[in-house]
């Protein structure tokens, strides 16, 4: 079947099997490979992408169903043509809200439409909306301090 | 782990929708949000040899409200609901529910509809709709029939849907006057599936006794189970703190056999339906009082 899918502002076009996952369409035909795959079954939320402008598991969505909507994964999140960082992703750093890595791609684009929708979140909120996403290097205490640095950078205008 | 291959079909009305299952029938699947079924066909638990995606049937999507009661398509979205003013205003046992439905990312593509007719024993909104007596709208190509929620849910993972039917619409009456409702689960992790949950409503008559109470218990049998013995202790009596307790140690001790399994004892269960069933009691009590 014929896929044709935004994806960070550029549209692809392929040719796929419908039984493809957009997960590994991401991955295999589009060769994006910052969306990363853990558990296949909608568990670990390290394949969250977002299906126009929502946070989704895009291991439990055919590529077939992305057709003709817009999808942003971790690779459209730092500004295009600069060596800089989205302000979520410094936050991440410099908080060490990552270790091996593996999972923070699912955390950032959780966390990207919350922060915009809840500029003042309670540390509950912030583990509520944290709460689809596993992590098993961190114990998720630097996560939770990531995001409360990235609100207060956000805060100030930075 | 990858899904088995499926012819796909993806209609974008509800008469091809139903055309195509009658056609099909057994060897056909309807994927909603597919936040159940795609993890089954991930794990090839389930191998459909049609897909028949009815995520583009705009009309299946809506919340809006009737003379007889709150109308859901059976295609809107947890995330939906979870945000509607009309579902707070007209449901508030729902609203209440659905932060508990899942995590986020899978209410945003999570369907009522869908949620209702997989019948998982562990989730929230079978149990909300038998507290509210809902009804649910049942079509196919060849019939369009209503069933209460109460009628609805058979076993485990099984409802009374035919293999050509469809879930299209779910209508929650209006709640009588003096009746308040409240929901609780517990869970280990938030939007994990609940240990055990409670959906309670209770209704008043004018000398502020209880004409009418529904206990509906998550997680402790193959379906929602109503704790009729419990309810019917507080039929006509005052809620009184002590009667409320006594309703609560019924619900745990004589209308459930609560499963054992690696996240809860059966003994557990039991505690938790209590104090659940308690807590939830109270609350609606409470809300019962300063209703209209």
């Amino acid at each position: 079947m014929n896929v044709c899918v935004t994806v960070n502002g550029k549209v692809y076009e392929r040719v796929v099997e419908p039984r493809l996952l957009l997960s590994d369409f991401l991955r295999h035909e589009l060769n994006l490979t910052g969306t990363h795959v853990g558990c296949e079954q909608g568990v670990c939320g390290a394949c969250t992408v977002l299906l126009n402008g929502d946070p989704v598991r895009s291991c439990l969505i055919f590529a077939v169903q992305a057709h003709e909507q817009e999808i942003m994964t971790v690779e459209g999140l730092a500004p295009a043509g600069t060596d800089k960082l989205h302000p979520l992703q410094e936050a991440f750093r410099d908080a060490h809200g990552l270790q091996c890595g593996f999972c923070t791609p699912g955390f950032l684009l959780t966390l990207l439409p919350f922060i915009e929708e809840n500029p003042n979140p309670t540390e509950q909120e912030i583990r509520e909306a944290l709460s689809g996403n596993l992590c098993r290097c961190t114990g998720y205490q630097n996560i939770v301090k990531a995001v409360k640095l990235a609100v207060e950078t956000a805060e100030r205008g930075e | 782990m990858k899904p088995a291959p499926f012819d796909y079909h993806a209609p974008t009305t509800l008469a091809e929708a139903l055309a195509l299952l009658d056609e099909y029938g057994f060897d056909a699947k309807l994927l909603a949000g597919g936040q159940s079924l795609v993890p089954t066909m991930n794990f090839r638990l389930a191998l459909p040899e049609i897909l028949i995606d009815i995520n583009h049937i705009a009309d299946l999507a809506f919340v809006r409200n009737e003379d007889d009661g709150l109308h859901i398509g059976a295609l809107t979205r947890h995330a939906e609901l979870e945000r509607s003013e009309l579902v707070a205003e007209k449901a508030p046992l729902l609203a209440e529910a659905m932060p508990n439905v899942a995590h986020s990312q899978i209410r945003n593509r999570g369907t009522i509809g869908g949620s209702l007719a997989h019948a998982d024993p562990a989730a929230e909104l079978p149990a909300i709709m038998i507290a509210l007596e809902a009804r649910f709208r049942i079509q196919s190509q060849s019939d369009d029939r209503w069933i209460a929620a109460s009628d609805f849910f058979v076993d485990l993972f099984t409802t009374e849907l035919e293999a050509e039917e469809i879930l299209t619409e779910i209508v929650i009456p209006p709640l009588p006057a003096r009746t308040g409702c409240a929901f609780l689960e517990l869970a280990r992790r938030h939007g994990d599936f609940a240990l055990v949950g409670a959906a309670t409503r209770v209704t008043l008559d004018n000398l502020g006794a209880c004409s009418e109470a529904r206990i509906v218990l998550l997680s402790v049998g193959n379906t929602s189970v109503r704790a009729v013995l419990a309810e019917q202790s507080l039929q006509g009596k005052a809620l009184t703190g002590q009667n409320i307790r006594d309703a609560a140690l019924i619900a745990s001790d004589q209308d459930i056999e609560p499963p054992a399994d690696m996240h809860a004892t059966e003994k557990y269960r039991r505690q938790l339906t209590k104090v659940l069933a308690e807590r939830t009691l109270t609350k609606a009590l409470e809300r019962a009082t300063s209703a209209p």
